[in-house]
């Protein structure tokens, strides 16, 4: 199986950026409106320009796009692909110490799913088992590089803090864990608010004995640093604004508290997560300037969800909070376009607005907007090409493009089936021979 | 044309008054069984569809909704929900599809249909106006946390409409199917594995797991042939009603299905298990529709061959193995379409019931005509639970089970314009809307 797989990467990994001109599209550039009979000019794996009129550079490949859509690359900003399987430290309430970047697993099969959805970048995030959860990491969705070339370079890191039922789940002997001895603390969202603000009373006293050893030391005063605590320095990192703060929430009143504990604490929530019930403190979330992450129209799975609308979307966008829309599953992934597109149903988004959704805005929550989310001269090369309007529930990928380099090919893909059936088959089979003959060291019985 | 309006007229004076009698003015109706026809009159009296015609008049004291531009279409039906029976599937107490027992077929699921349920606003005003509804997941109730039980006969599924206040007027046929779960090869659960569908490609691959496998496997299909067997048995005692016969409740369930009345509704995902439970159902003479499939192409030319119709579970899924290709769910019902098998589709997940349609748009977009994706949440589900004639398109005599839309069903931004099950016009406002309203508002 394995085997099979590294085959298949081996023959897709794609070459070095080369210089295309994707001509005649509908570009929905996303920041500057839509521009029909358009051409993309992708030089080093940037986008040089954007127009009804484009040079065409010297030895530039020509896609043509005629009837075909290009918008920015998808951006899911909650997913847990290449995660490696375990990605919930939940044996302590506080696992700031933990970062998904360590796990990154570079093969998962998600990776090419996600790209074939059109899925150029994902926020890859630690589970939501504990109040303060692990470190986070942004990925490109290089399917055939490593761990580390997957990685968002100079992408601002986040961590991840869950509240509600899953935090107090998890060690309440009442919930769903019965057999946790001890129970884990917290079980009630008391108990949630609790144990962030203890770890951020803890982390500035730390903070604070840093600050002091670092002032000192900029004076010239011999001083003796103080210990380094991985599980607070992720926390002094908040504090510092260097590390963004992810909040898996769903209720209106946790969504508040942990908005209060941040002005209390001097820290900003980047974003509210899943944030079910934004809707009814989008006024609050507003602002605080924190941006909502939410499901386009999951409901009903667990008492919190069930205040859940599909218009959540719509109206936290109409109340002037930063929007996008997000997967969660490795399966939503491969369509955040027709999640975006429910958008205009629920709650009457332009498709501007609507596309925003999952690219634009999830790159202003993860702080890439100068690079990805949008087509414009200068921004990465993250593209996709649709063969009908992305927003529709008909269209389907053709392409995908990161740093100017094609990822996903349909075409390709479709016509290289047959290739690598050919030698699945012929793995099976050689694993059948390989049984039907028995070693030719073992004893043979005698024959009839 | 003419004359049989004037007729209708007069007897019509006498339901003027009547919520569910109304007359739709130049519309673009969609019959689904027939080509469009644009700018068409439809009358609809007593909650059946009366009259479709383009001369037909408007009878005296009728409401009359001018419909210029809108689009008629059939309700539509969703082939594999828990609608009623499930509320919040975390919470066990909201959760009512799991009972405790192999062999449930007395069991209804209509009457635990709870008709205030929230989910039934919240499917209707994206179209979908009637659902099978099924016991399922053995033991502990169902829901998350349930199907710890092994069970084979679930209980009764019911096909019910998505509006009613009781499960009594809900109902379209209170025992549609009896949900069978066959058993599976290897681990248990109704999706494939990587270990089953590896085991089907190399026989004999890992020799002492396989044959174990096996082994429980075919005890358990024995199981379910004895459970007919002892059906059958007791068929013949009651045709004869001797000295001592007592009525058995459990036996009795069994005796539409033993008539060939009610289809089992078989939950089978692989290629060979489907291809058992065929010839189970071949021996014991009974109708069977085969639900969520994974090998639906595997299957293909036995279910053509044998006429046996499927539920297509999400178009919207994950390949079933890591090498599977990434398109596997989405393009499997057009190609089911082209092996000629019958099919409709089903979302087998009460969240994703109002996504029915978008399921319908990616098999489109993945090869599916746009005219079998229709039928596939309209007639073809109606025909397969045998209420063809009752629902499922818009012609005379049927349920006027309506949407009217401002475009494409299947299409998502397509909006609702108006929505009618049994001629009863529905109100578009749901829990959710009515949240949207209120904090909309919020300043």
């Amino acid at each position: 199986m394995k085997r099979l797989l590294l085959t298949a990467v081996a023959a897709m990994a794609p070459l070095c950026a080369e210089t295309y001109v994707i001509q005649n599209a509908t570009v929905m550039t996303v920041a500057k409106g839509t521009i029909k009979n358009a051409s993309i000019v992708v030089k080093d794996g940037k986008i040089t320009e954007v127009g009804t009129q484009v040079t065409v550079p010297p030895g530039a490949k020509i896609i043509d796009a005629t009837n075909q859509f290009v918008t920015p690359g998808i951006i899911d900003c909650h997913s847990h692909i290449a995660g490696d399987g375990g990605i919930n430290e939940g044996s302590t309430s506080v696992s700031s110490m933990v970062d998904i970047k360590d796990i990154v697993n570079p093969e998962d099969i998600g990776i090419y799913r996600a790209l074939a959805g059109g899925v150029t970048t994902a926020n890859i995030l630690h589970g939501s088992a504990n109040s303060i959860g692990g470190k986070t990491v942004a990925l490109k969705m290089r399917w055939g590089k490593d761990a580390e070339g997957m990685i968002f370079e100079g992408a601002t890191p986040g961590i991840k803090f869950a509240l509600g039922e899953n935090p107090k789940r998890a060690g309440n002997p009442t919930g769903g864990n019965v057999n946790a001895t001890p129970a884990r603390y917290p079980a009630t969202r008391m108990g949630v608010e609790d144990v962030i603000r203890e770890a951020f009373n803890d982390a500035k006293a730390y903070k604070a004995e840093w600050d002091a050893y670092e002032a000192a030391k900029a004076k010239g005063e011999q001083v003796i640093s103080p210990r380094r605590d991985l599980q607070m320095e992720a926390l002094k990192e908040v504090l510092e604004g260097k590390r963004y703060v992810h909040v898996h929430s769903y209720r209106a009143d946790e969504i508040l508290m942990m908005i209060r504990i941040a002005d209390e604490n001097g820290f900003k929530v980047r974003t509210f997560q899943h944030v079910l019930e934004g809707y009814k403190v989008a006024k609050e979330i507003a602002a605080h300037g924190a941006g909502a992450s939410t499901f386009s129209d999951w409901w009903s799975y667990k008492v919190e969800a069930f205040d859940a609308i599909p218009y959540n979307a719509a109206l936290m966008t109409k109340k002037g909070v930063v929007v996008s829309i997000n997967s969660d599953d490795a399966e939503q992934m491969r369509h955040l376009n027709l999640e975006a597109g429910k958008a205009m149903k629920y709650g009457g988004l332009n498709e501007e607005e609507a596309l925003a959704l999952v690219t634009l805005n999830p790159a202003k929550q993860l702080g890439i907007q100068d690079r990805v989310g949008s087509i414009e001269v200068g921004k990465d090369a993250d593209l996709v090409i649709y063969d009908k309007m992305p927003l529709s529930a008909y269209a389907k990928v053709q392409k995908v493009l990161i740093d100017g380099t094609v990822y996903f090919d349909r075409d390709n893909e479709i016509s290289s089936r047959a290739a690598k059936e050919a030698e699945k088959q012929k793995l099976i089979d050689k694993e059948k021979d390989v049984r039907a003959t028995p070693p030719a060291s073992a004893p043979r019985r005698p024959q009839q | 044309m003419r004359p049989i309006g004037l007729i209708l007229a007069c007897t019509l004076a006498a339901f003027a008054g009547a919520d569910n009698t109304f007359f739709l003015r130049n519309a673009d109706v969609y019959p689904v069984t027939a080509p469009e026809m644009k700018g068409v009159n439809v009358l609809v009296q007593d909650g059946k569809i009366a009259e479709i015609g383009a001369k037909l008049v408007a009878p005296k004291g009728v409401r009359v909704i001018e419909a210029k531009g809108l689009r008629v279409y059939p309700g539509m039906i969703d082939s594999g929900t828990e609608l009623g029976l499930s509320e919040v599937p975390a919470e066990r107490v909201t959760v009512d599809t799991g009972e405790i027992g192999e062999f449930m077929p007395q069991l209804k699921a209509l009457i635990a249909v709870n008709p205030d349920s929230e989910h039934f606003p919240v499917v209707r005003v994206n179209g979908i106006t009637s659902v099978m509804t099924y016991p399922s997941s053995g033991g502990r109730g169902g829901g998350r946390g349930g199907g710890g039980a092994q069970q084979f006969i679930a209980g009764q599924a019911a096909l019910i409409h998505t509006e009613g206040w009781t499960w009594e007027e809900m109902a379209i046929d209170r025992s549609a199917a009896m949900h069978l779960i066959f058993p599976t090869l290897g681990r248990t659960g109704g999706r494939g594995n990587f270990d089953s569908a590896m085991l089907e490609m190399i026989p004999g691959a890992t020799g002492g797991t396989f044959t174990a496998a096996k082994r429980s496997y075919d005890q358990q299909v024995t199981k379910i042939t004895e459970f007919f067997d002892k059906a059958r048995q007791y068929q013949k005692e009651r045709a004869v009603k001797g000295p001592g016969f007592k009525t058995d409740l459990k036996l009795e369930a069994m005796m539409p299905v033993l008539e060939g009345k009610t289809p089992l509704a078989v939950s089978a995902a692989r290629a060979s298990v489907i291809h058992d439970a065929i010839q189970f159902a071949e021996k014991q003479k009974v109708k069977i529709v085969i639900l969520q499939p994974r090998d639906v192409l595997k299957a293909a030319p036995e279910l053509k061959e044998k006429n046996i119709p499927v539920i297509l579970g999400r178009v919207l899924a994950l390949p079933d193995q890591e090498d599977s290709a990434y398109d596997e769910s989405f393009t499997e019902p057009a190609a089911a379409f082209k092996a000629g098998v019958k099919f409709a589709f089903g979302t087998f997940n009460n969240e994703f019931v109002r996504n029915l349609p978008y399921q319908a748009a990616t098999a489109v977009a993945f090869g599916l005509p746009p005219e079998e994706a229709l039928k596939a949440v309209t007639i073809n589900p109606a025909e397969i639970w045998g209420h063809g004639k009752e629902i499922g398109s818009v012609e005379k005599g049927k349920w006027a089970d309506l949407m009217v839309t401002n475009g494409d069903p299947l299409e998502v931004q397509t909006q609702m314009k108006y929505l009618f099950i049994k001629g009863k016009e529905i109100s578009l406002q749901n829990k959710q809307t009515k949240l949207w309203e209120r904090y909309l508002s919020r300043q």
